[in-house]
Parts: C-alpha cells; sequence; structure tokens
C-alpha cells in the first residue's frame, strides 16, 4: 500500500515539475513547421541517379555527418531529420520533390539542393511558401540576389567572382596578352566568360582573340585546342568541367602547346583532373581553391582533414576520398549545423534565415586557412574569397594573398 | 593553310575514335538488322573491366585478352538472356530493351566505379607520331588497329565458314535453316562479337577521353552517323564513314562561320538524315533488295 502511495506521490510530483518547466519554456520557443522540442527536419534534393549523379555523394556525405551529430547529441538537443531525395538533376522532378519536402514532409527548409538549372526551377515556389531554401550546392551568380529572393542563399564563391580574380591578374601581370577562352556552352559557362570580361572591362575586346565553345555531348575537344593554339593566344582561360579539362590539360601537351594556363577551379581536384591528365601536363597552371583538395599531400597531418578522416572512418567509411565532393559535403553541412545551433530555440523560417544571413568570419574545418564564411542582410554569397593556387609536382602550391571579388546575383 | 591540315589531322584522329565504334555497330546491325543503343555503354563497360584488371595487377596484354574473352561471353550470354525471347516480338519492344539495357549497365557501371574519371594506359605511348604534333603515337596506334581489324573481319566473313554461316543467318535466314546452319546461335556469336569489337574500341578510346561511366554517349551518336554514312552493312564503309565524319566535323566547325562550335553535334544528325535520304544503302553498303 505504501509503496503505491509513495509511486503516486513520485508522479504527481513530477507531473507538477513537468507543468512548470514547460510552460515556462514555452514563453521562449518558437516553432515553424518541421521544428519541435524533438526534432528538426531538413529537406534536400540531389541527383542520385542521371547524368550528374557523381554528385549524389554530397547529399550521402551530409546524410553521414547529420548521423553524427545526431549521435553526438543533436543541435541544442534535437534530432537533425535528414529527408533527402533524388530528382535525377532534371527540374521539372525537383519541382515534384520540393512541393512534397514542404507539403508532406514538412520540412523547416531546403537545404544545399543541387544544380543550377534544378534550384532556377524552385526558386520562386520556395520564395513564394517562404521556406527557406538554403546554401544551394551550384556556383551560379545569380543567387546572391536578396531583394528579390530573400528565401534563397548561395554558398560557395560564384563564377564570376572567380573569374574576376583571374581577370585582374592578368590585367596586373600580363597586361599585353592575347587570351584564347574555351568554355562548356551552357549557362555555368556563359557566367565564367561574362565575369571574366566584366573584369577585364573596356581591354576585353582587345585582349580576347579567340573564344571557342564546346558541347557536353563532344567526345573530345580536340579540334578546339589545335583552333586555339593556331590562334597565337599565349593566354588560355580553360573554363570545362572535369572530363574536358583533363583532356585539354593533356591535348596541350600532346600539341607543344604551352599558355600561360587559367583553370577554373570546377576542376581543381588533383585526384579527378591532374592526376589522370599526367602531373607533368599540368606543371605551371593556375586555379583558385577555397577548401583542401583531399588528395593534396601537403594536407596529410593537417588537423582539419584529420578530423575529416575520422568522421569518415566512423560514419561514410565507403566515401570515396579522392572525391572533391566528399569534401565540400562536409564544409556545407557544418555551415547549416553552425546557423541552426545560432537560432537556439527560435527554430522559425525568419529566424533561419535571419542567422544565417548574420554569420561572421565562420571558419569551419576543411576551409583554407584564411578563408572565412560571412554574410549579411545584404551579402547572400556566404563564400566569396579564394586563394590563387599553381601547380607544382604533384600539389598545388597556394601564392599571393586570399583575395575576394564579391558580385551580386 | 597550316590551320586546315591542322583540323584535316585532328579529325582523322578523332575519326579514328568513331571508326572503331561503328565498326561495332555495324557488327551488330549485320547480325540482327537491329542498332543497338547499349553498344557504347557495353564497350564502356568492357574498357572498366580492363581497368580493374591492370588495377589488380595484371599486365596490360593480358588483361586485354581477358576482356575480349570476357567481353565475347558477356554479348553472348545478353543475347541468350535478354533478346532471344525478344527475337520474335517489334522492333519498338527490342528498342524499348536496347534502353533498358543502355541505362542498367551505365548505373551498374557508376554504382561499381564512380563517375571521377580514370586514366587509362595506353601500349602505343602519348608521344607526337613521326615529329607531327597534331597525331600521337597513341592516335596512329589506334588508326593501325582499326585497319587491322577491319582486314581480320574481312578475312572471317569471306573465307571462313563459321564466317559464311553468320553472313548466311543474317541474309536469308529461312534458307540458312534449311541448310543445316544454326541461326539463332550465329546471332548470338554476331552479339559476342560485336561485344568484344566494342571492347577494343573502349580499351582504345579510353586513354583519349579518359574512362567514366558516360564516356561513350557522345562516341556512340557519331559512331551511327559513321556506320550509315558508311553503310550499315559493310564493315569498311562503317571504317571510312568513321573517318570523313571527324575531318567533316572538325572543318565545318572550323570553316563555316555560326554553324562552328555550337551546332557540332547536329552536323552528325544532320549527315545521318541527308545520307538516310539521298542514299539510304550509304557509300559502300548494298541496297536491301526484297522480293515480293
Amino acid at each position: 500500500m505504501s509503496v503505491i502511495n509513495l509511486r503516486l506521490g513520485a508522479f504527481a510530483a513530477a507531473l507538477a515539475l513537468l507543468a512548470a518547466t514547460s510552460s515556462g519554456a514555452l514563453a521562449q520557443k518558437k516553432y515553424d513547421t518541421g521544428a519541435s522540442d524533438t526534432e528538426i527536419k531538413i529537406g534536400n534534393i540531389m541527383p542520385y541517379s542521371g547524368p550528374a549523379s557523381a554528385y549524389g555523394v554530397i547529399g550521402k556525405t551530409e546524410e553521414a555527418y547529420f548521423r553524427k551529430i545526431n549521435a553526438e547529441g543533436g543541435i541544442n538537443g534535437r534530432k537533425i531529420n535528414f529527408v533527402s531525395y533524388d530528382d535525377a538533376y532534371s527540374p521539372p522532378k525537383t519541382v515534384e520533390q520540393a512541393r512534397k519536402l514542404v507539403e508532406s514532409d514538412e520540412v523547416l527548409l531546403v537545404f544545399n539542393s543541387l544544380g543550377t538549372p534544378p534550384n532556377t526551377a524552385i526558386q520562386k515556389y520556395m520564395n513564394t511558401k517562404k521556406v527557406p531554401q538554403l546554401f544551394v550546392a551550384t556556383g551560379a551568380t545569380k543567387w546572391n540576389d536578396p531583394k528579390e529572393f530573400p528565401w534563397t542563399m548561395g554558398w560557395q564563391p560564384n563564377y564570376q567572382s572567380e573569374s574576376q580574380i583571374y581577370a585582374k591578374y592578368i590585367l596586373k601581370n600580363n597586361p599585353n596578352a592575347k587570351i584564347g577562352i574555351l568554355y562548356q556552352n551552357d549557362d555555368y559557362g556563359k557566367d565564367y566568360l561574362k565575369g571574366f570580361k566584366d573584369g577585364l572591362g573596356a581591354k576585353a575586346a582587345s585582349m580576347i582573340v579567340l573564344e571557342e565553345s564546346y558541347e557536353v555531348s563532344q567526345p573530345t575537344i580536340d579540334s578546339h585546342i589545335v583552333k586555339l593554339k593556331s590562334s597565337g593566344a599565349d593566354v588560355f582561360f580553360n573554363i570545362t568541367t572535369p572530363k574536358f579539362a583533363a583532356q585539354a590539360i593533356k591535348k596541350n601537351a600532346e600539341i607543344g602547346w604551352k599558355p600561360l594556363h587559367f583553370l577554373n577551379n570546377v576542376s581543381g581536384s588533383i585526384g579527378s583532373v591532374m592526376k589522370p591528365a599526367g602531373f607533368e601536363n599540368g606543371q605551371d597552371i593556375i586555379s583558385s581553391q577555397y577548401f583542401k583538395d583531399p588528395t593534396d599531400a601537403q594536407w596529410k597531418s593537417d588537423a582539419g582533414m584529420k578530423a575529416w578522416n575520422e568522421f569518415l572512418d566512423k560514419y561514410y567509411p565507403e566515401a570515396n576520398r579522392a572525391d572533391a565532393s566528399v569534401m565540400y559535403a562536409y564544409i556545407v553541412a557544418q555551415g547549416l549545423v553552425h546557423v541552426l545551433k545560432a537560432c537556439g530555440d527560435d527554430l522559425t523560417r525568419a529566424n533561419v534565415m535571419k542567422q544565417a544571413a548574420s554569420i561572421k568570419d565562420l571558419e569551419v574545418g576543411g576551409l583554407l586557412p584564411g578563408v572565412k564564411v560571412n554574410t549579411s542582410a545584404t551579402d547572400f554569397a556566404p563564400l566569396s574569397q579564394l586563394q590563387l593556387i599553381r601547380f607544382k609536382g604533384e600539389t598545388w602550391e597556394r601564392f599571393g594573398e586570399i583575395l575576394s571579388g564579391d558580385v551580386g546575383g | 593553310m597550316e590551320l586546315f591540315i591542322n583540323q584535316v589531322l585532328a579529325g582523322i584522329a578523332t575519326g579514328a575514335i568513331y571508326a572503331c565504334m561503328a565498326l561495332a555497330v555495324v557488327m551488330i546491325y549485320q547480325a540482327i538488322d537491329h542498332l543497338n543503343f547499349a553498344q557504347g555503354e557495353m564497350a564502356m563497360f568492357s574498357t572498366f573491366i580492363a581497368w580493374q584488371l591492370m588495377q589488380w595487377g595484371v599486365p596490360y596484354w593480358w588483361a586485354f585478352l581477358l576482356t575480349l574473352a570476357f567481353s565475347f561471353a558477356g554479348g553472348i550470354a545478353i543475347e541468350r538472356m535478354l533478346f532471344k525471347p525478344l527475337a520474335k516480338a517489334p522492333v519498338l519492344t527490342n528498342v524499348a530493351g536496347f534502353i533498358a539495357l543502355f541505362a542498367i549497365v551505365n548505373s551498374v557501371a557508376g554504382l561499381t566505379w564512380d563517375f571521377t574519371i580514370k586514366q587509362f594506359p595506353t601500349p602505343f605511348g602519348s608521344s607526337p607520331f613521326l615529329g607531327s604534333q597534331l597525331i600521337s603515337t597513341h592516335q596512329a596506334g589506334m588508326i593501325g588497329v582499326t585497319v587491322g581489324l577491319l582486314i581480320l573481319l574481312y578475312l572471317f566473313f569471306q573465307f571462313t565458314r563459321i564466317g559464311l554461316a553468320m553472313r548466311a543467318a543474317a541474309s536469308l535466314p529461312e534458307s540458312a535453316r534449311l541448310v543445316g546452319i544454326n541461326t539463332s546461335w550465329m546471332i548470338a556469336l554476331g552479339w559476342g562479337m560485336a561485344s568484344a569489337i566494342g571492347a577494343i574500341a573502349g580499351i582504345l578510346i579510353a586513354p583519349v577521353v579518359f574512362l567514366e561511366p558516360n564516356m561513350m554517349g557522345g562516341v556512340l551518336i557519331y559512331g551511327f552517323a559513321a556506320a550509315v554514312l558508311g553503310g550499315l552493312t559493310s564493315p569498311l564503309g562503317a571504317v571510312i564513314g568513321g573517318f570523313l565524319v571527324g575531318v567533316f566535323e572538325n572543318l565545318a566547325g572550323t570553316y563555316i562561320p555560326g554553324v562552328g562550335n555550337e551546332l557540332k553535334l547536329p552536323i552528325a544528325l544532320a549527315l545521318i538524315i541527308t545520307v538516310l535520304v539521298l542514299k539510304p544503302a550509304g557509300l559502300f553498303g548494298r541496297p536491301i533488295v526484297k522480293r515480293v
């Protein structure tokens, strides 16, 4: 008898305590759909199948990183529930998946959805619904447009900023250069081209001797390289995706064309571009970087790289460590965790955007020394700093200081 | 003038890629009267097998031979399991089968070996060939192998019993059966040979375009163009067609303003349509006459 009484008493006391704490906490905690005391629901859209499926590892790495965060206690006590769907890099499917995430899964936000065409397809919808489309995985310049699209935010340094940095370098060091350009004939290539011409300014017309474009469907770009060589250009701006970049580097060596070679950072990976192209063929190429290339031997004993390896050992052991996308995902996932932590108990969509737009000098593991994440109410380009690098031996050597080139959308 | 010569030479080098692929396309067309849309993906898969063997330490030529044997067996297996049951089905069913095969092979390769590009070794080296900086020794070797392959195929189809039986089974299945040829197995053999030739094509192409699951996408379209141009029934035509497409594409890209860069792929398609309208059998193909 007395045992039961004691239990009842304890139960009543516990109940009273619970009521007291929850009513007290209710005053501060604010939630939108997708967040609660125990969980934060994050949506994501990735090309796990289809032509861009190589990027699917980004989604897989992020899922692994959030498992790590959950295993370590979550964010302010809340577990991340990461819902990631496949859109096969097909914009109509992206729209379908975004609707599903927002209306049926009821996520708090959509994070790091990948690709310029897919994100373009859902940008209006996300902004009408006022659901954050946070840290999109594309380098297009247009995501930095807080006035028109206050619910969309980019992440990595955009293409135009990057090519402006090269243009400035050329104007300073090779003012009489004759420039040949090879670019991929789509939004990505044209974005780079525009930034480059803007960077050269009035001298663009006289300095650029030949602009060649190629289609992704072409088996090789040999013919373009032959043409560029015979144009007499002594500076080559190589705006190509990894496969074509490797082809171009190799073909340049084969036909003995040795211009000052600028390579866009899209294709800066040692493991998937420089090595297949042949290290001896890639000497002295100039590119830029903002995070550590995992295949670069100089980071072997770096603390950030060790942390990355430990994370992969434990949560994503089958990951291909030569794939820069794995590092990319690791960095952007840390960015999201930072924002969610900063939100505290106010997990509303408005506060998510507010916190995302007030990041100050954030350094996360994997970024190059000196590169920091910065945003403001008028700057929706979190990363805009780059380090110029030059290929020497089997690695990229950093030179000069960290440069920034903020370009709006 | 220098640019012209350069572009012609570069075109011949690229043309060798198309010629290899066209040869495999013609092989399968000879056997089954259809174009195999999965041909490129099968070649890519074979190349990955060669790459994997070399990663495991198998020497180049052994890997090459093993891959050929495996591809030959694989081609026959695909025919037995997938396309024999479809033999009497309408063309569209077959096309659906090819496309399914395309998607499956591509995805399986991506899953197994991921999508980052891989370097593929060449036995010929990649230094300039005969002092010319436009054709590397690899590309010269590739042209040599293509021509050699062509001669072998010619001898095989002209002078061996089995080659003749295959031709008979393809052109007059009914009569072939009556003289005791097992036509069903001849088709399987055709698949095996096409698959093995595809493997050679893949192994030759990979050092130039780099190995990755999507490496054959563009190549196959040009291979089709080359095969149609030369004639789908003629291996010689396919090879010549390959070189012609390569050179034509480069010259059009360089000298026809506006067409140039953006319309290179449509050039291949325009070529296919023009040939089909003006000379359906291609430059070297036999017109097919059906008695009614």
